[in-house]
């Protein structure tokens, strides 16, 4: 039987709707307005996970979006599962089921807390000492680590659940709805501004409106009264959004900001289906005003991380918000006066509280004296040295504090107990702050680091500005509100605060036991395990970088990136290393605040959305016709067109025979083309071709090679002139954008002067390549009255011609050596010109082929493609192109360059033709080349860049780049594989039909 | 992610736009009349200055036009947008 550790009504929790969900297979109860760790804390359970790397019993330490420990499992074993999750925020909803994670077999019996007991031999470097050596051995140190360790399971199937984008454009964004931020947002709005405010947590009003301490009053009320009327003033103000659930995840530079909204992650099951479950907000504000707060630090003793040990402040939170009590038999350890109104507020309710441990000499608050009054007994100058408690902490052991705050003295009381509030004064929330861009500056007073110098139109104010008084708070934010929106007065220029005095704190980075340092575990960082010890023997080790000491600790480099104890981190080197706090400077917090889920991150782009495709008009013959398809950029293409159950090997050799037997046909619809017009056109041309191109007469076609400036291959394609001031480029597929881009750079920077203007033309045109001996006979059929002799329509020319009253271009030109014809229809009649040429082919076989016989025919030709003979580092002459280059051309793009002594070496690698001795070996693409086995090291000459097995000469070819190349013509090299070496032959790139005879068969 | 006005289009999303190097290096008239040296100047040297940097800027999913910035590299701070062949403002 659980205890049941519900104290009073709260108006937060609705009583009157109970909730029943599931922790780690067990049945619990809580109300609606719960989250997970109130509910459990309600019930008495504090064990909620083990630690990472020593396995050790953790429990829930903080109420909030900080939590180090309480990590768990949402929904395990169903499409909505999600790792990684803080029970401090999830809101309990009926049939919630949630369950420990870091540990196996279950939370309460891990086998890894037997690393707890080896804990001498994991220290700081651990993984970097021990699993480098020897190297070989990683993979079974690998399989070990993934097995113990485990950061929760990701969902096996797909997510249910919708996740959206949203563009959000304010004139103020107030992140944090605290008071700072509720009075900021109002004034803001108030004022004509458009204003959002986000808050992380459901309701309004931060921690002041739970606030209880009786001797702080605005306008006479109670703190949380007064609020309470602000934020029902919200509702009537025009110009102001609010969204709750809302948490910052990411600050960029100019004020961008991006937010995630949860919207269903509280409803039950049933009532999440055909909603959007988050949305990320893609926040662009004039003025940010950050409020957001500031974290309670723990302080690091001895034993600091058992169940029970939780936060101060977190405890008063559940105690007045929730209305739980942490334990039964509370005990709490601070360095300033906010655990006195944690302790009242139990005591309050009638729940036990048995002492205070101060650390400080005395302090003079009334609160204070107030839990004096009601006999809480306090222990100034105590420290505690021990705690005790495997699964759940029993006891505390104290001793009296020396002077210094370095050493312990005196007799070891112990005090029994079952909750521990630890207070170690705050920490100003300045992640966002810095994710900006902005700097903080070390306050050596209050010992932390505050807002200084901003990178755009920010404000901070509250407790993430430093201000931790109610009265301090409202008096800067008004100044800060006034300053910042340039406005005269505000509707709290006149309210009266009064404040209890609070004495200052003592810090204390690492307190003292009675043991020595090496026999102690004070933890800095929960989440990874990262003790004082840690920390210190990083710098004994000679780490003094702040960042190589997190890294080499791993301290704060856990999920929740070290929010607790950073500040502890920094001050225990500083205080070892003997430096200003300020100097050392902090390690940078990234994005996200909080983990983000992938859909959110994604948004609608899933599934089909997730990529962008493109498919030419044939598209849907292509599919009824079974083929297979490759993406090449973001096209897909026809691949290969199985039939009749062949492998992909039999399709291609059979398109292959066909294409050069009789007839092929080749949806050539994504090369690139880019239509050029005006009066400087040809010179244009001139300029960024390697060939000249004034004297190509209208109604020809030419073949030009693309160089970057630096003389390497960049794209290549054939273009046309269509008349005096017009072509038509044609470009590769995947370079079709890069080389408009490229050309327009030209045009605009360089060249302003020359009148031509660029338009792409890629998807406006389909293209039909029609190739082989009977491709005349079948555009004969097609266009019966255009003219196809040699004389009227010779080879790299072009005509104009109808298809019925379908307007084509037919380019007679070919990338497999075949007599072929391309031709090109306005997009939307595509699929009818394919299949016009598809059904006038029939009488002689006509084979429709996909890009791997493209690939192949153009092969057996020699014929490069660029990308894949080329890498961008090939010029024409490394290509054995030096026929395309213009000596006598002044200058065109890439000309210098290829004059350099670089380019100009004899030993470059060369574009050169590869034969096996055994014809039937196909090279692996890819492959290197060598001349000499049994060399050390081997000398690598190059490698294949293509290579198939040739139908139509029935042997196996490749290309191939190899160093000095050129001049190796009949060499003998080989090819060294895993299991054999095979011999090869340099030979001519050209394979087939040298002469080119059969581009006029 | 920063905001960048375009001369032609105004303030759009910095996705939008590609970047392309060091502003105000001319390709030169007569490349066959430089030495190696030279020519390696104009092709490989750029500066990379942790401040204010001159650059091009290019409003590739926009306009497609090409524009000059002047922009500290430190903060990403963006003092000034100007047209191709306009002179840069004096510092
Ligand atoms: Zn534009």
């Amino acid at each position: 039987m659980t205890k049941n550790l519900r104290v009073k009504t709260s108006e937060y929790i609705d009583e009157t709707n109970r909730i029943s969900f599931k922790f780690n297979g067990k049945t619990y109860h809580g109300y609606k307005g719960d989250t997970l760790a109130s509910a459990l804390l309600a019930n008495d359970v504090h064990l909620v996970g083990r630690s990472f790397k020593y396995h050790r019993p953790r429990g829930i330490m903080t109420s909030g979006s900080e939590e180090p420990n309480a990590i768990v499992q949402i929904n395990p074993g169903t499409n909505r599962t999600e790792p990684n999750v803080r029970a401090t925020e999830v809101e309990i909803y009926e049939g919630l089921e949630a369950s420990s994670q870091n540990c196996w077999p279950s939370v309460e019996f891990d086998i890894g807390g037997i690393n707890n007991f080896l804990s001498p031999f994991f220290p700081a470097g651990f993984y970097y000492k021990t699993f480098m050596w020897p190297a070989s051995f990683w993979e079974k140190y690998e399989f070990f680590i993934r097995h113990s360790a485990g950061l929760g399971k990701s969902p096996t199937s797909s997510d249910p659940d919708v996740y959206d984008h949203r563009n959000v454009h304010c004139d103020v964004l107030v992140v944090g709805a605290g008071i700072a931020g509720i009075l900021a947002a109002k004034n803001a709005a108030k004022n004509n501004f458009k204003t959002l405010l986000v808050d992380e947590k459901n309701e309004l009003g931060g921690s002041t409106i739970y606030e209880n301490n009786e001797f702080n009053k605005i306008d006479n009320k109670k703190p949380s009264e007064w609020l309470k009327k602000e934020i029902e003033d919200l509702k009537d103000i025009e110009n102001l959004e609010i969204k709750t659930r809302t948490s910052v995840a990411a600050y960029h530079q100019y004020n961008y900001l991006l937010a995630r909204e949860n919207l269903t992650d509280h409803l039950e099951t049933k009532d999440k289906t055909n909603k959007i479950r988050q949305r990320l907000l893609k926040i662009r504000a004039k003025k940010v005003i950050l409020a957001t707060g500031a974290l309670e630090r723990p302080l690091i003793f001895n034993n600091n991380d058992r169940p029970g040990i939780i936060l101060s402040s977190a405890v008063k939170k559940y105690s007045e918000f929730y209305g739980v009590a942490c334990g039964s038999k509370n005990v709490f350890f601070t360095n300033n006066d906010s655990a006195y109104e944690s302790a009242l507020s139990l005591y309050n309710k009638g729940i036990n509280v048995e002492a205070i441990i101060d650390i400080r000499e005395q302090s003079e608050s009334k609160i204070v004296k107030k839990v004096e009054e009601v006999g809480i007994k306090i222990y100034w100058s105590y420290s505690i040295v021990d705690t005790a408690g495997y699964k759940r902490l029993n006891s505390v052991s104290i001793m009296k504090l020396s002077n210094d705050g370095t050493s312990v003295t005196g007799s070891k009381i112990s005090i029994s107990c079952d909750c521990l509030g630890v207070a170690g004064g705050w920490t100003p929330a300045v992640h966002l702050y810095t994710q900006s861009g902005s700097k903080l500056v070390f306050d050596e007073e209050k010992n932390v680091f505050l807002p200084n110098q901003n990178t755009s139109n920010q404000i901070s104010v509250g407790s993430c500005g430093g201000d931790f008084k109610i009265d301090e708070i409202i008096k800067n934010l008004n100044q800060k509100l006034k300053d910042n929106l340039n406005i005269k007065e505000t509707d709290f220029d006149n309210i009266k605060v009064e404040i209890d005095q609070e004495n200052s704190k003592r810090n204390i980075w690492l307190l003292p036991s009675n043991k020595p340092l090496g026999k102690t575990k004070p933890f800095v960082d929960y989440q990874n395990d990262a003790t004082a010890k840690d920390i210190k023997l990083a710098l004994r080790e000679g780490f003094r970088s702040i960042e190589h000491v997190k890294r080499y600790t791993t301290t704060g480099m856990g999920t929740d990136q070290g929010k607790l104890g950073n500040m502890h981190a920094l001050g225990i080197i500083a205080d070892t290393a003997g430096v200003k706090m300020g100097e050392l400077g902090t390690t940078t917090f990234r994005p996200p605040y909080t983990p983000l889920t992938f859909g959110t991150i994604v948004g609608r782009n899933v599934g089909k959305f997730f990529d962008i495709f493109r498919r030419t008009p044939m598209n849907d013959w292509h599919v009824e016709n079974k083929a297979k398809f490759e993406n090449v950029g973001q096209w897909k293409r026809a691949w290969y067109y199985p039939i009749n159950g062949e492998t992909m090997h039999q399709a291609v050799q059979r398109e292959s025979k066909a294409a050069r037997e009789s007839a092929g046909i080749l949806d050539a619809s994504t090369l690139g083309k880019i239509d050029i017009q005006g009066s400087d056109a040809s010179e244009f041309l001139n300029r960024i071709y390697t060939n000249a191109w004034s004297k190509l007469a209208i109604g020809k076609c030419r073949y030009g090679l693309m160089l970057n400036e630096d003389g390497m291959v960049y794209d290549d394609g054939v273009t046309t002139r269509l008349g005096e001031n017009h072509y038509i480029m044609s470009t590769t597929t995947g370079g079709a954008a890069n080389v408009l881009g490229k050309l327009e750079d030209y045009l605009q920077t360089e060249w302003p002067e020359l009148d031509v203007y660029l338009t792409s033309v890629t998807d406006h045109y389909a293209t039909a390549s029609l190739c082989g001996p009977n491709s005349k006979n079948i555009l004969k059929k097609i266009i019966p009255d255009l003219d196809l002799s040699d004389e009227n329509f010779p080879h790299m020319s072009f005509k104009e011609a109808n298809i019925g009253n379908i307007k084509c271009r037919i380019m007679r030109i070919s990338f497999t050596g075949e007599h072929s014809y391309e031709i090109n229809v306005q997009a939307s009649y595509g699929k009818d010109l394919w299949e016009k040429c598809i059904e006038a082919g029939k009488e002689f076989n006509i084979t429709p082929y996909g890009t791997e016989t493209m690939h192949l025919l153009r092969a057996e030709k020699g014929f490069i493609i660029v990308g894949q003979d080329t890498d961008g580092t090939m010029t024409p002459i490394d290509l054995q192109m030096d026929w395309i280059v213009s000596k006598k051309k002044y200058d065109f793009i890439g000309k210098r360059s290829l004059y350099r002594s670089d380019t100009m070496k004899e030993d470059r690698k060369q574009l050169v033709g590869l034969l096996t001795d055994d014809p039937e070996i196909v090279l692996e693409e890819g492959a290197q080349i060598v001349s000499k086995l049994n060399q050390s090291p081997v000398e690598m000459l190059g490698h294949v860049t293509s290579s198939y097995f040739s139908p139509n000469l029935n042997k196996s070819i490749a290309l191939a780049v190899v160093r000095g190349g050129k001049d190796m013509m009949g060499k003998k090299l080989f090819i060294p594989m895993e299991d054999k070496n095979i011999n090869v032959t340099v030979a001519n790139p050209v394979f087939y039909d040298e002469k080119n005879e059969r581009l006029n068969a | 992610m920063f905001l960048i006005n375009c001369p032609y289009c105004g303030e759009r999303d910095q996705q939008e736009f590609k970047a392309g190097g060091e502003a105000h290096i001319e390709r030169p008239k007569q490349p066959t009349e430089l030495s190696d040296d030279e020519w390696a100047e104009y092709l490989f040297m750029r500066k990379n200055i942790k401040g204010v940097q001159f650059e091009r800027w290019n409003h590739a999913h926009g306009c497609r036009k090409w524009f000059n910035m002047v922009r500290d590299t430190s903060n990403d701070e963006i003092k000034a947008i100007y047209k191709m062949g306009e002179k840069p403002p004096s510092q």
